[in-house]
């Protein structure tokens, strides 16, 4: 059996495909602000001596960290409807991301809340700074070098799960892939471009991210 | 014909969440064989194939699974291959997992201290008996805890494949939730079903975390 691969009938396509690109960081960037205002407020809660709180704040974690994205889209996309919240394609996309990125989050800054140690302040606190300035200049740049790779990481994975929204027609990267294959028949060829195309931009991302980590953390930060 | 959500349909439901199941296995064995290669690739005195391992981790990690799956779905038949869902999906979820898991095992392996081989070496043992006595036996205990947190996202992955048709329990819920017009009950029973599979596996794998670090 033989079959000819025709990679340059997508040529045409590029700016479909570029379109998609920036369509995906779109959404990545909303859902990783969205996710990590949600996920702070989480994470305080899930620190707060108000056991309530505590609990609500677990629940939230466990549940949405227990249950496949795909699952949470169709009930926010498909079930809300039925209670009458109607929202476009994008809007539900953009919420359930969020709302999935939001339990990660939490994890996350929780982590960078614990790593900070408690002499730390104690000593901050002892060389006459204020409470401001101890969070200020001691607990936050130490707290964000922890995390950094963390949300550096979740920032990659985010990019890449943006593409299960193209399954109720949000318009981002891979949706741009079902356009192409309608249009030209070359699913195998469309697909594996596309997929590339999200590798290229792992890739750029995972360098970006380490270069703004060496700027910033490990050349000596100027007082 | 529409007809009222009812008792049948979340027996459907839960029989689906079988394939749910029987497709992570197969992951988990065709994943787990494949990672234990990746795992030897990652770690041989050899370069060339330390680059291989790591070109092979980064291309799946660094591509959405989604994507890989539709690859497999369209690209297989060109290549002769009779291709279901069933075998697309069973494929590229074994080979996302390898890449996951091979990552996992090197880190386990390279964990366990340099000194133990040494103290292996000293004690007169080969190569293959330092490996097999005393060193495997360490990096096998500090690998399963995250082996089974690996298992939580790969149950949930399994639900990717409904995209491509394959019918497990979320091709289930589309199934069941067109049928019924009820999306939100259907929905909220599968989240259930698959929340109850996942949620024991993080439990079991927090657990086994704690057990294994007390133990050591």
């Amino acid at each position: 059996m033989s079959y000819n691969f025709k990679f340059d009938v997508l040529l045409r396509y590029v700016p479909e495909i570029l379109q998609g690109v920036f369509l995906t960081l779109q959404f990545s960037v909303i859902t990783m602000l969205c996710g990590l205002a949600i996920g702070l407020i989480v994470a305080m809660a899930s620190i707060s001596p108000l056991m309530p709180l505590r609990a609500c704040a677990r629940i939230y974690v466990e549940a949405l960290r227990n249950t496949p994205l795909l699952v949470q889209l169709f009930i926010v996309f498909f079930g809300l409807p039925s209670i009458g919240i109607r929202l476009g394609a994008n809007t539900a996309a953009l919420i359930a991301l969020s709302i999935n990125m939001g339990a990660y989050g939490a994890e996350i800054l929780r982590a960078g809340f614990e790593s900070v140690r408690q002499s730390q302040i104690e000593a901050g606190r002892s060389l006459g700074l204020t409470a401001g300035q101890t969070f200020r200049h001691v607990v936050l740049f130490q707290a964000v070098k922890t995390i950094y790779p963390a949300l550096a990481s979740q920032f990659v994975l985010i990019m890449l799960t943006t593409s299960v929204v193209s399954s109720i027609g949000a318009t981002e990267l891979f949706h741009q892939a079902a356009f192409i294959d309608s249009r030209t028949y070359r699913s195998f060829e469309t697909y594996t471009l596309i997929t590339i195309s999200y590798l290229v931009l792992t890739l750029a991302f995972r360098a970006f991210f380490a270069g703004v980590y060496w700027v910033v953390f490990v050349r000596r930060p100027r007082r | 014909m529409i007809r009222e959500f009812a008792d049948a349909d979340i027996v459907y439901l839960i029989e689906a969440a079988r394939w749910t199941l029987l497709l992570a296995l197969t992951a988990t064995v065709g994943g787990g064989l494949l990672g234990i290669v990746v795992a030897v690739l990652r770690v041989i005195p050899f370069r060339p194939l330390n680059w291989l391992a790591i070109a092979w981790i980064n291309l799946i990690q660094g591509t959405p699974l989604l994507g890989q799956l539709f690859v497999f779905f369209f690209g297989l038949p060109l290549v002769g291959l009779s291709v279901d869902a069933w075998t697309a999906a069973a494929l590229s979820l074994s080979i996302y997992a390898s890449a996951f898991f091979g990552e996992i095992w090197r880190g386990s392996l390279q964990s366990v201290s340099q000194r133990q081989w040494e103290a292996g070496a000293a004690l007169g043992l080969t190569y293959a008996q330092r490996l097999g006595h005393v060193v495997l036996p360490q990096a096998i205990r500090i690998s399963i805890a995250p082996t089974v947190g690996f298992l939580v996202q790969l149950v949930k992955n399994t639900s990717l494949t409904a995209l491509i048709g394959f019918v497990e329990l979320t091709r289930a819920s589309q199934i069941i939730s067109g049928a019924t017009f009820a999306p939100l009950p259907v929905y909220l029973t599968a989240a259930v079903i698959y929340f109850i599979i996942c949620f024991s596996l993080s439990q079991l794998a927090h657990m086994l975390e704690r057990r294994l670090h007390v133990a050591r």
